[in-house]
């Protein structure tokens, strides 16, 4: 094995590991080892709450007032502003509107009057500040609301002590303490400066509000950049400029293991506008830094420019050459075998399928790209083996050490700004343009921002693996599903694990529910890098399990909604108290739900017809029916897709519908048309008339529905995603009697 | 180069005279509302009107608009801040997610209801269906338009 080729595999070990952080789930319902510290010291700051972490926390407080305020989560100040720290990175999920309501809900705090900031890149002091696998709500809920609760605590106590009357005797609302007995009131402004000379509470003796107490949390609350977004203020990574700075682009070889042998670098360097040009060596990793060519210039249509008449002879000795046509061929061939490795095997399959004949199905999905719509970008400027970094990350603490490994400097070297993020959908997990940009800015001595364009966006990315799913399914004499036969072809880069996102869980619906299941794999040897990609593993498996499950139902002649709550079964916990395990009661509840929003059963005209999925993944269970038409020529309208989903109580009704509007249209956008294509390892699309993301026109009407338990809150980025597929494929059977096998629906002959 | 932006005269100097308006506004004049997407007029993030229409300013080079009005998302609100029908609109319905696409989305729809103050959902999608949403925001992008047309239509009666 090549140099270059260990380091792509350890390049996609790398992002297994960021996958498994994303998606840790180990701090919900318990409060972390932190607690809250009062920053003492700021003349005329009042009160200002973070969180101690052993000797650093205590430096952190006898810093001045500028060198401690980034690491705040919360700031009354006597002239009436209220400041809320935003932790994560937004990346469109809407968490620098949801943390802070978190907070304010506990703080009683006047939301028309609260200010939001992005907080500081400082884990020591936020803990996880990472925006991924649905976890923010969950991982945090505890901590922001102790926050609030620890702040409002020692404001009441504030005005008891001038009133000289009892704590409990106290109520709070809109930033103000009421004594109704004396029917004094106080404002947080005017305490602010008292509240701050008293000892912080323990957090743990603070009594929490309770659902039906909750006066913010709930309702529909505009995103807190709303007025910034409407008149073009830069918000995002590409609108940053730094004085001096130039304009690098960066050109990587199209087959993933590509090495420079020979570049045109002189020619370039006489071209308009163009200061430098160069060979990076990289460190041989598609999460970090690949070899290629770094072009700057005076601005970036220079750059863009210069590009074009860039020629690179590549070395690809090592390079990719992966082919898709290829691993088709292949996969069908396998289609009719089992595979070498087992998953699951409970039960007896083959007993079943030799007493009935079984349902059997070959179920196909590609490649998909992420595409957010802001092209990967980062602002970097070193200077005395030390670097200063604005970037659209989802993971600025693994930003950090990774520019830190990349430059071979300390962690506490670089200093990383989080810039709102134009779209992340997993792909910006991995921190591979930051830690170019990094390597750039330090070769070429001057500030740098790295601009990669659509085309290299889509060449260079961490895709969504293909797969396949070969089927059978078993019933009894009465038509139950009794037994379920996979064998899943997928991907590997080591020839050990599935490549990242590529993985099928021995406990993937329905297999744990069932008496008799065997699920097999068999992994075709991949060079191109893959990722998470919005509900990773859950966005392609649904749409096979879903659609398969629903060929049962037609093979037993039932009625697919109750045929589904008969494999859910008696309402119980497969992992008792686990909130990130499967509740068959709240799978049940939101499936029933769906369906009755949905009107379920009715009569509809020839031509139109409802298709049911459900899923739970990202600790969401959620139910969709898609109602859809297709005519003669197989063009089809999604009429509209209704959502039931179960996350726990909702932080904002507006974010929690927007986020499942949006994940309706980006699972009917990836499954109607979305497809990468790669031969000789290079992949085919390279903008968005060869990659179609769904247009308006197309998008389809959503209701959604939430079930507000008392469970833990829990994200709603990605779990109304994976039912959009094959809820529409379900449709489209009920519509035509036609079943729909592999995305892109194009390639079965549909358009829209 | 001289060009008129939001009525304000800038002049750009050292621009080639193939580089895009977009890259102008956002490298030479400082105005980075407008947004790079594709850079092949397919997805309208980069959407800035050109004597009152709109344009795709990645795709339309900066000679072009030498001599014409140019108009910004940064130059939609009055000089006194006050927001036009369709930002305030943009706000009520909370429609952003990223964010990334919605000044583009705010040029091509402010652009619509000034030729066609009362469009139906089809007069909607014919008009918007350059404009891509990765976050998928169109339910709120379509409620949007048609409450600001209906809050400008409000406003003409109310001034008759």
């Amino acid at each position: 094995m090549t140099a270059i080729e260990s380091s792509i595999l350890s390049a996609d070990a790398y992002v297994q590991d960021l996958l498994r952080a994303a998606e840790a789930q180990s701090a919900i319902g318990t409060f972390s080892r932190r607690t809250f510290l009062k920053v003492t010291g700021l003349v005329g700051s009042g009160l200002v709450l973070a969180f101690y972490v052993g000797e650093e926390g205590v430096a952190l407080a006898n810093a001045k007032a500028k060198d401690f305020a980034p690491n705040a989560f919360l700031r009354v100040s006597p002239d009436g502003t209220i400041t809320l720290f935003s932790k994560a990175p937004e990346i469109g999920q809407g968490i620098m509107t949801a943390f802070p309501m978190i907070i304010a809900e506990e703080l009683d705090a006047d939301w028309a009057h609260v200010k939001v900031e992005q907080a500081a890149i400082n884990p020591a002091v936020y803990g996880r500040q990472s925006a991924g696998g649905s976890r923010s709500i969950p991982v945090s809920w505890d901590q922001l609301r102790r926050a609030g609760a620890v702040g409002r605590a020692m404001l009441v106590s504030a005005a008891a002590k001038q009133w000289n009357v009892s704590e409990a005797e106290c109520t709070t609302e809109n930033s103000t303490v009421y004594h109704k007995g004396s029917k004094r009131k106080a404002t947080y402004a005017s305490l602010a400066t008292a509240a701050a000379s008293l000892p912080v509470p323990d957090e743990k003796s603070l009594k929490l509000k309770t659902r039906a107490e909750y006066k913010l949390l709930g309702k529909r609350i505009g995103g807190v950049d709303n007025h910034a977004i409407v008149t073009g203020k830069p918000l995002f990574g590409i609108d940053q400029v730094l004085p001096g700075m130039q304009y690098a682009v960066f050109v990587k070889c199209p087959a993933v293991g590509g090495k420079v042998a020979e570049a045109n670098l002189d020619e370039i360097r006489k071209l308009p506008g163009v200061t430098q040009a160069f060979v990076l060596e990289g460190t041989g990793k598609p999460t970090e830094v690949m070899p290629g060519v770094a072009i700057l210039a005076k601005s970036t249509w220079a750059a863009f420019s210069a590009r074009q008449k860039l020629q690179v002879k590549w070395d690809e000795s090592a390079a990719s050459k992966d082919s898709w046509t290829a691993y088709v061929e292949q996969a069908k061939k396998l289609a009719s075998q089992s595979g070498p490795d087992s998953i699951r095997n409970t039960g007896d399959v083959d007993k079943v399928f030799a007493e009935s004949k079984p349902v059997e199905a070959f179920y196909t999905y590609p490649f998909i790209a992420h595409a957010p719509l802001e092209p990967q970008n980062t602002t970097a400027s070193f200077k005395d083996g030390a670097i200063e970094i604005w970037s659209p990350t989802q993971t600025p603490e693994a930003g950090v050490k990774l520019v830190a490994d990349v430059l071979g400097i300390a962690p506490e070297k670089v200093t990383l700004h989080q810039t709102r993020v134009g779209g992340g959908f997993g792909r910006r997990l991995m921190n591979d343009y930051m830690c170019e940009a990094a390597a750039i800015a330090k070769q070429a001595g001057v500030p740098v921002k790295l601009q990669w364009t659509r085309e290299d966006d889509m060449h260079h990315d961490f895709y969504r693996v293909g797969g396949f799913h070969s089927f059978k399914g078993g019933l009894d004499k009465t038509g139950k599903l009794i037994a379920w036969q996979d064998h899943f072809i997928t991907f590997t880069q080591d020839g050990q694990r599935p490549t990242s996102g590529g993985d099928l869980s021995a406990d993937e619906f329905p297999a744990q529910l069932l008496p008799n299941a065997r699920l097999t794999q068999t992994k075709l040897p991949l060079k191109i890098p893959t990722g998470p990609w919005r509900a990773p593993r859950s966005c392609s498996i649904a749409f096979a399990t879903q659609s398969f499950l629903h060929e049962c139902a037609v093979a037993a002649k039932r009625d697919h909604l109750d045929f589904l709550l008969e494999v859910m079964g008696e309402p119980r916990w497969l992992q008792q108290g686990n909130e990130f395990a499967l509740n068959t009661g709240r799978a049940a509840a939101v499936i029933k739900l769906a369906a009755e929003k949905a009107g379920w059963g009715k009569q509809l005209p020839k031509g139109r017809g409802m298709g049911l999925a459900f899923h739970f993944s990202h600790a969401g269970h959620f139910a969709e029916v898609a109602e859809v038409s297709v005519d003669e020529n197989r063009k089809l309208t999604v009429h509209r897709v209704v959502v039931a989903g179960d996350i726990g109580p909702i932080i904002n009704m507006s974010g929690a519908e927007n986020q499942t509007e949006g994940a309706v249209v980006d699972g009917f956008s990836a499954a109607m048309g979305q497809q990468i294509d790669f031969e000789n390892g290079r992949i085919v699309q390279n903008n968005f008339d060869a990659y179609p993301i769904l247009r308006i026109a197309n998008a389809p009407k959503v209701e959604a529905h939430f079930i507000q338990s008392d469970f833990t809150p829990t994200g709603v980025g990605e779990p109304a995603l994976p039912p959009v597929a094959p809820a529409i494929a379900n449709a489209i059977f009920a519509a035509t009697g036609h079943r729909v096998r592999s995305m892109p629906f194009t390639s079965e002959g549909y358009t829209i | 180069m001289r060009l008129t932006i939001n009525g304000k005269e800038h002049v750009v100097n050292d621009v080639a005279e193939d580089t895009p308006l977009l890259w102008v506004l956002r490298d030479h004049v400082g105005l980075v509302g407008a947004k790079y997407g594709c850079g092949v007029a397919q997805c309208g993030a980069c959407t800035v009107h050109l004597n009152g229409a709109p344009v795709r300013s990645c795709s339309i080079p900066v000679t072009a608009a030498v001599g014409q009005q140019v108009t910004t998302v940064e130059g939609l609100a009055g000089k006194d801040g006050k927001l036009n029908a369709v930002q305030a609109a943009w706000i009520e319905h909370d429609v952003a997610q990223c964010g990334y696409c919605q000044a583009g989305q705010i040029m091509q729809a402010t652009a619509l209801l000034k030729s066609n103050p009362k469009p139906t959902d089809a007069d909607i999608d014919a008009a918007m269906a350059g404009n891509l949403c990765r976050c998928g925001t169109y339910t709120r992008i379509r409620k949007a338009i048609h409450a600001a047309a209906a809050k400008l239509s409000g406003e003409m009666v109310s001034q008759n």
